[in-house]
C-alpha cells in the first residue's frame, strides 16, 4: 500500500466518524427534546398525583387547599368549550366551503386565505384585547360565558377554517364530476356529496383547534374571567371561570399547598385533552380506512 | 332554485368575509384606545422611555423595559428551539428510519400541545429551582427559567417546518450530492441545508414570533418588575405579562391605565404581524423554487 492510499483510508475513516458523531449528536438532542417531556409529566405527576380524588373534582374553590376542588372550573371549561364549538364550527366550515368549492380563484378569496394564514399567528392574547374592547364592552356581553366562548370562537376560527379546507381538497373530484353528471346544483353536490366523505376529516380537525382552545388562558384572563369563581356556569351569561386560570391562580400562591393543587388540576387538563386527541385520532383512522 | 343557490354562496361568503371582519376589529379596537392613550402621552415618550411605572403616583409611560424583557426571554428561547429544533429535524428528514419518524414526530407534537399554563408550572416549579442549583445567584423569578421552557414549547414548530421544508429538497440533489462521495452529513449540511434555507428561516421567523406572543409562561414564572435589562438572572416583565398583570386587577374603562394595556397590545400586534408577513412571503418563495 503507498502512502498516498493510505492518508486516503485515513481521511475516509475520519469522515466517517465526523458524520457518526453528528449523527449521534442529532440524535442526543432529539431524545433531551423528548426527555423534556418525560420530565415536564414526571414533575406534574409527582406533585399533584397524590392530591387527585373524586372529591378534588366535585369539589368547590376553598380557602383550605386541602378542601379545595375544580369542579366549576371544570364544568366552566367544558360548558366555555361546547358554546365556542357551536359558535365557530358553523361559521369556520361554511367560510372553508366558500374558500374551496366557490372562490377559488377570485381575488377576494386570494386575500381573505393570506388574512386567515396572518390570523392563525397572531398571539392569543391580542384576540383578549379584542374580546374586551369588542364583546365585554361594546356589546356588553360583560364577563359572561357567552363573551369567552366568542373570543375563543375568533380564536379557533382560522384553524378550523385551514383544517377544514385540508379535509374537503381530499375529497376526489370524480365524486363532484359524477353529482353534476346527474344533474345537481352545485349546494346540492357539496351538501349531499362531499361534506359527508369529508365529515370525519373536518371532525379530526374541529377536536384538534378546540382542544387548543380548552388549553388557553391569557386571552379569558384579558376579558376579565374572573379567577375565584365559587359555583358551576348556569347559562350563557353567567360569570365563570376555567381550568388553566384556577391553576393559574393556584399556581400564583405562595403556599406549597396550593401550588400541589395547580399540579393536580393540571392533571385534570391533560387529561381532559388526552381524551379529545385520542377521539381525533380515533376518527382520522376510520377515515383513512373509508377512503382505501 | 337558482335564487337559492344565489343566497347559498352569498351566506358562505359572509362567514369567509368574517375573518376580514376580525383582522379588522383587533386593528380598530387597539387603534381607538391607543389613539387616546397617545393623546395623553406623546409619542416619544412612549417608544424611547426607560420606566415603566403606569401604577405609580408619579407614572411614567417609557415601553423600552417591557420590551427589553420580552427580547430577553424570546432570545433564550430561540437560542435553546433553533439548534436542538434545527438538529432534530435533520435527524428526523435525513437519518431516521420511516418507522421511527411516524413515532417520534405525534411525541413532539405533544410538546406543542401541552397547555401554556402548565409549561408555566414547569418552568417556576422544576426548572428554575434545577438551575438555581446551578447558579445560587439566580432570582425565584428571573427570564433564564422561563426562556428555556419555551423554547422548549416552540421546539416542535421549528422541527416540524424545518422537516417539511428539507422534505420539499429535490430527492436528486441528495443523490448528486453521494454521487460526489460525500457523506450524509455533509450532504445535509451543504447541499439540503441551503436549498432549504428560505423555508428553514420562515419556520425560525414563525417561532420568534410566537415566542414574543407568549404569555402564560412568563406570567407565571418571570415576574412582574418591569425593568430595563438584559440580564437573564433578575426579574423581568414581558409585554404580555404586563397586560395580563392589569387584568388581573378591576380596571375601569377609559382610565389611562386600561388604555396602557391597548397600546402595550399594538405594539405587540404590529411586531408579530411583521414577522408573520414576512415568514408568510419566505414560504411562498421557497414553494415556488421548488415547484
Amino acid at each position: 500500500m503507498s502512502a498516498s492510499q493510505r492518508a486516503g483510508g485515513g481521511a475516509i475513516a475520519r469522515r466517517r466518524l465526523l458524520d457518526l458523531s453528528f449523527q449521534a449528536l442529532a440524535l442526543v438532542v432529539l431524545c433531551l427534546a423528548l426527555a423534556a417531556l418525560g420530565a415536564l409529566i414526571a414533575d406534574v405527576w409527582s406533585d399533584g398525583g397524590r392530591r387527585l380524588s373524586w372529591d378534588f373534582l366535585t369539589g368547590f374553590p376553598s380557602r383550605r387547599p386541602a378542601d379545595a376542588g375544580v369542579w366549576h372550573a371544570l364544568t366552566g371549561s367544558i360548558f366555555v368549550i361546547l358554546v365556542t364549538g357551536l359558535l365557530a364550527v358553523p361559521i369556520g366550515v361554511a367560510a372553508a366551503i366558500y374558500l374551496e368549492e366557490y372562490g377559488t380563484r377570485s381575488l377576494s378569496a386570494r386575500i381573505i386565505e393570506i388574512n386567515i394564514t396572518n390570523l392563525a399567528a397572531v398571539p392569543s392574547i391580542i384576540y383578549g384585547l379584542l374580546g374586551l374592547g369588542l364583546f365585554v364592552r361594546a356589546l356588553g356581553m360583560g364577563r359572561s360565558v357567552l363573551a369567552g366562548a366568542s373570543t375563543l370562537a375568533l380564536l379557533v376560527l382560522p384553524v378550523i377554517i385551514l383544517s377544514t379546507r385540508e379535509a374537503l381538497r381530499a375529497v376526489p373530484p370524480s365524486i363532484r364530476e359524477g353529482s353534476y353528471a346527474l344533474g345537481a346544483t352545485k349546494w346540492q353536490t357539496v351538501w349531499y356529496q362531499v361534506l359527508p366523505v369529508a365529515l370525519p376529516g373536518i371532525l379530526t380537525g374541529t377536536i384538534l383547534a378546540l382542544s387548543r382552545a380548552i388549553g388557553e388562558t391569557a386571552p379569558l384572563i384579558t376579558i376579565g374571567a374572573l379567577t375565584f369563581v365559587a359555583f358551576a356556569p348556569d347559562g350563557l351569561w353567567s360569570p365563570f371561570t376555567v381550568l388553566p386560570i384556577q391553576i393559574f391562580n393556584w399556581v400564583s400562591r405562595p403556599q406549597a399547598e396550593f401550588q400541589v393543587n395547580a399540579a393536580a388540576a393540571s392533571l385534570v387538563l391533560l387529561a381532559l385533552l388526552l381524551t379529545m386527541n385520542a377521539a381525533a385520532i380515533w376518527l382520522r383512522d376510520r377515515y383513512q380506512k373509508d377512503l382505501g | 332554485m337558482r335564487r337559492f343557490e344565489f343566497l347559498i354562496e352569498w351566506a358562505l361568503f359572509l362567514c369567509a368575509l368574517l375573518s376580514i371582519a376580525t383582522t379588522a376589529g383587533i386593528i380598530v379596537v387597539l387603534a381607538i384606545e391607543t389613539v387616546a392613550f397617545l393623546r395623553e402621552v406623546p409619542i416619544a415618550a412612549f417608544l424611547f422611555g426607560t420606566e415603566w411605572t403606569p401604577l405609580f403616583a408619579t407614572p411614567r409611560f417609557g415601553v423600552l423595559p417591557l420590551v427589553a424583557g420580552t427580547v430577553l426571554v424570546s432570545t433564550i428561547a430561540m437560542v435553546v428551539a433553533l439548534p436542538m429544533g434545527l438538529l432534530s429535524s435533520i435527524y428526523l428528514s435525513e437519518y431516521a428510519a420511516p418507522r421511527v419518524r411516524r413515532l417520534v414526530k405525534p411525541v413532539l407534537e405533544i410538546l406543542a400541545g401541552v397547555p401554556t399554563v402548565v409549561y408555566g408550572y414547569f418552568a417556576l416549579l422544576f426548572v428554575t429551582p434545577l438551575l438555581q442549583r446551578l447558579l445560587p445567584n439566580l432570582a425565584g423569578f428571573n427570564a433564564l427559567g422561563p426562556g428555556i421552557v419555551m423554547g422548549i414549547m416552540i421546539l416542535p414548530l421549528v422541527s416540524s417546518l424545518s422537516e417539511d421544508a428539507m422534505q420539499a429538497v429535490p430527492r436528486g440533489l441528495r443523490e448528486g450530492s453521494y454521487a460526489l462521495g460525500a457523506t450524509k452529513m455533509q450532504t445535509s449540511l451543504r447541499v439540503v441545508l441551503p436549498a432549504a434555507f428560505s423555508g428553514i428561516t420562515a419556520a425560525f421567523i414563525l417561532a420568534a414570533s410566537r415566542a414574543i406572543g407568549e404569555t402564560m409562561i412568563v406570567a407565571i414564572a418571570a415576574g412582574q418588575q418591569p425593568r430595563l435589562t438584559l440580564n437573564p438572572m433578575l426579574p423581568i416583565e414581558t409585554m404580555t405579562a404586563y397586560i395580563v398583570q392589569v387584568s388581573l386587577g378591576d380596571t375601569p374603562q377609559g382610565t389611562l391605565e386600561y388604555r396602557t394595556i391597548f397600546a402595550v397590545g399594538m405594539l405587540l400586534f404590529l411586531g408579530t404581524f411583521v414577522l408573520n408577513l414576512l415568514s408568510a412571503w419566505l414560504r411562498e418563495r421557497f414553494r415556488e423554487e421548488y415547484s
